[in-house]
């Protein structure tokens, strides 16, 4: 207040002389320089996906797992369903490395056929219900109106079906394989990831940049793809990671009450179910290599889908 | 309200006639009649246990009885266990497991809320970081695995706890820890994230500009609001904690519905199996509906009659 008096007393705006100021050249070109490289989205989530340890400990994990899927049963000289009874119950030694279970059958290379057929069941369930949600989730939030409340009320209606009851009567009636449960994780698994999409799409459909793509003509299909999927991706994506435990989870779980996998092929639930007898006699490697895999790649999906969703989040870049 | 009251129940009715017809499906897709394994029954006495089951109708005609037989709570007799019923086992069943669902309820929602709130309360901090590991943990480790791992080391190898059957209380504490664990670390993730959310609230720094005990801005102004999503997912919880019950059961022995449930899988008893479907899907989805309801009338910011359902 003091000095704005003071100034006004000194100099009435109209009195002050035009040559008390100077022309101060701007360079254009300097307002305008890059001072850190481009990211695009993907990038930089990358970027900020390796800052975070325990999602990058989960991802590293996981690709040894798949490694040890691939190669493991073939590195090994036992094959996965040959028994051998007399050398029942060995504990983990030079021969058998995780030991051998109550057929004498090798740990080591069951543990990774397990490995297989999780990875298997969990990706595949993951991918048919990528596609399934995006296909249907993009229609109905893309439509929107009449075909979207129709589309809406059946998923409602699906999404009340009890999950793992729903399978278990599938597998009941189509019995067990290795396809057979593939379909039934998917038959209703899908409904969430329409969900997710078709709420991403209705908010991403109403933004300038969509509206401005119409207004140049652009045909819905391309829309579709080159708008509204692409910016649909990051929680899209952080729906699979999660999906993936939870349809290992429910194969072990099938497994494990006998609806899964059969025997002699191996599957983690499976093993776990017949180790439960072998641990109350100390055989405990029976039980602790299954359970280990199957409880760390559930932890190692988990704690991935978390790094992702932190990384996807264009809220949370700085 | 009550116009999305209705619709909620048309939706169940939907949905529960599409677990019967499925297991009406199951029922006539066995390959051969579930009577056939009976040795030894000459053609008359087939016929006869055919006419009983009423196997001799046409399809359509047995799927109206079967309707009228689930409308009615009729759920008829097992295959495999001679003179008893789908009812009986139901009811022999079905409080046991209910007992141990409700505790592991208590046990989940009280665990998973305090642990949720600790860890917010010290964010970053080392108890944050060890109350989320173990959560992690929690969420990973299949509810078979940890009930395996506790019967070895609590009861086999140090004899702490007693295992199988349902006598004491002391039989009840591994199955409720191995069952509650899963459901204890969402909540707990869930109940920290929100609880986050809801601390930099402009009413909380009122609060706390007021001069209110920490004890009471946490427990009555933050936490009633932070608690709305755990309201959301119980309906999840609950479906998972009642199939959770299936393995725990079988583990230790309980003679509960769950129990029945797995035997009556592994010995393709397909009455036992349906009738519990059903009974279990109807309990699941009247449960979920519940949830909803409840969440409607306890979030004031939800005006349910406006638009049904989610965006």
């Amino acid at each position: 207040m003091k000095v704005a008096n003071k100034i006004e007393t000194a100099h009435s705006p109209a009195e002050i002389p035009n040559d008390w100021f100077t022309w101060k050249e701007t360079d254009k070109e300097a307002a305008e320089v890059v001072s850190r490289p481009s990211l695009s989205y993907w990038q930089d989530a990358w970027k900020r996906l390796v800052k975070n340890k325990l999602a990058m400990a989960g991802l590293v994990f996981l690709v040894l797992l798949t490694i040890m899927a691939i190669f493991g049963p073939i590195i090994s000289p036992y094959t996965v369903d040959k028994t051998n009874l007399p050398n029942q119950f060995q504990p983990p030694s030079g021969d058998h490395w995780f030991g051998t279970d109550s057929l004498g059958r090798d740990v080591f290379t069951r543990t990774w056929f397990g490995a297989r057929i999780s990875l298997f069941v969990g990706l595949m369930a993951a991918l048919i219900d990528f596609t399934i949600g995006i296909i249907y989730g993009g229609i109905s939030g893309y439509k929107g109106g009449r075909a979207d409340n129709i589309m809406m009320r059946i998923i409602e209606i699906l999404y009340g079906l009890p999950y793992l009851l729903v399978v278990i009567l599938l597998l009941v009636v189509l019995g067990p394989s290795l396809g057979t449960i593939i379909l039934a994780l998917t038959v209703t698994g899908w409904v969430g990831m329409a969900r997710i999409v078709r709420g991403q799409v209705l908010q991403i459909k109403n933004y300038e940049f969509v509206l401005a793509s119409r207004s140049f003509g652009t045909k819905t299909s391309r829309i579709i793809r080159k708008n509204l999927i692409p910016n649909t991706m990051g929680p899209i994506i952080v729906q699979m990671t999660l999906t993936v435990p939870s349809a290992i989870f429910a194969e072990a779980f099938l497994s494990f009450l006998g609806l899964g996998i059969q025997s002699p092929h191996a599957s983690w639930g499976m093993m776990a179910n017949d180790a439960l007898g072998a641990i109350l006699s100390g055989h405990w490697w029976t039980l602790f290599f299954p359970a280990f895999f199957i409880s760390f790649t559930m932890f190692a999906f988990n704690v991935l889908g978390d790094g992702l969703q932190d990384a996807l989040d264009p809220k949370l870049r700085k | 309200m009550l116009k999305y009251i209705l619709k909620r129940l048309l939706i169940m009715a939907v949905t529960l006639w599409i677990i019967v017809t499925l297991t009406f499906v199951l029922m006539v897709s066995i390959p051969g009649s579930p009577l056939n394994e009976e040795r030894g029954t000459n053609e008359t006495v087939q016929k006869n246990l055919e006419a009983h089951y009423n196997l001799d109708e046409p399809y359509h005609i047995q799927y109206l009885l079967y309707l009228k037989s689930i409308v009615t709570l009729d759920f008829g007799p097992s295959i495999k266990q001679p003179n008893q019923t789908v009812n009986d086992l139901l009811g022999r069943g079905f409080p046991i497991s209910f007992e141990l669902g409700i505790v592991t309820i208590l046990v989940a929602v009280f665990s998973g809320i305090i642990l949720g709130i600790v860890a917010a309360l010290k964010h970053n901090g080392i108890i944050d970081y060890m109350a989320m590991s173990l959560a992690v943990l929690g969420i990973s480790i299949p509810n078979f695995v940890l009930a395996t791992l506790l019967i070895q080391q609590l009861a086999v190898k140090y004899e702490i706890f007693p295992v199988a059957t349902w006598s004491s209380p002391a039989h009840m504490v591994l199955p409720i820890i191995a069952l509650a664990t899963g459901p204890m670390a969402i909540i707990a993730r869930l109940t920290r994230s929100t609880m986050l959310e809801v601390l930099t609230q402009d009413y909380i720094k009122m609060a706390r500009a007021k001069g209110l005990s920490p004890w009471k801005i946490v427990f009555k102004h933050a936490l009633k609001n932070a608690l709305m999503p755990v309201v959301t997912i119980m309906g999840t919880l609950l479906a998972g904690i009642l199939t959770g019950t299936f393995v725990i059961e079988k583990i230790f022995a309980i003679p509960g519905m769950g129990k029945y449930f797995v035997e009556s899988i592994n010995q393709r008893d397909y009455p036992v199996i349906m009738g519990t479907t059903v009974f279990y899907s109807a309990f699941l989805i009247f449960m979920l509906f519940l949830v909803d309801i409840a969440y409607g009338i306890l979030d004031p910011r939800i005006k349910i009659h406006k638009k049904g359902g989610e965006s």
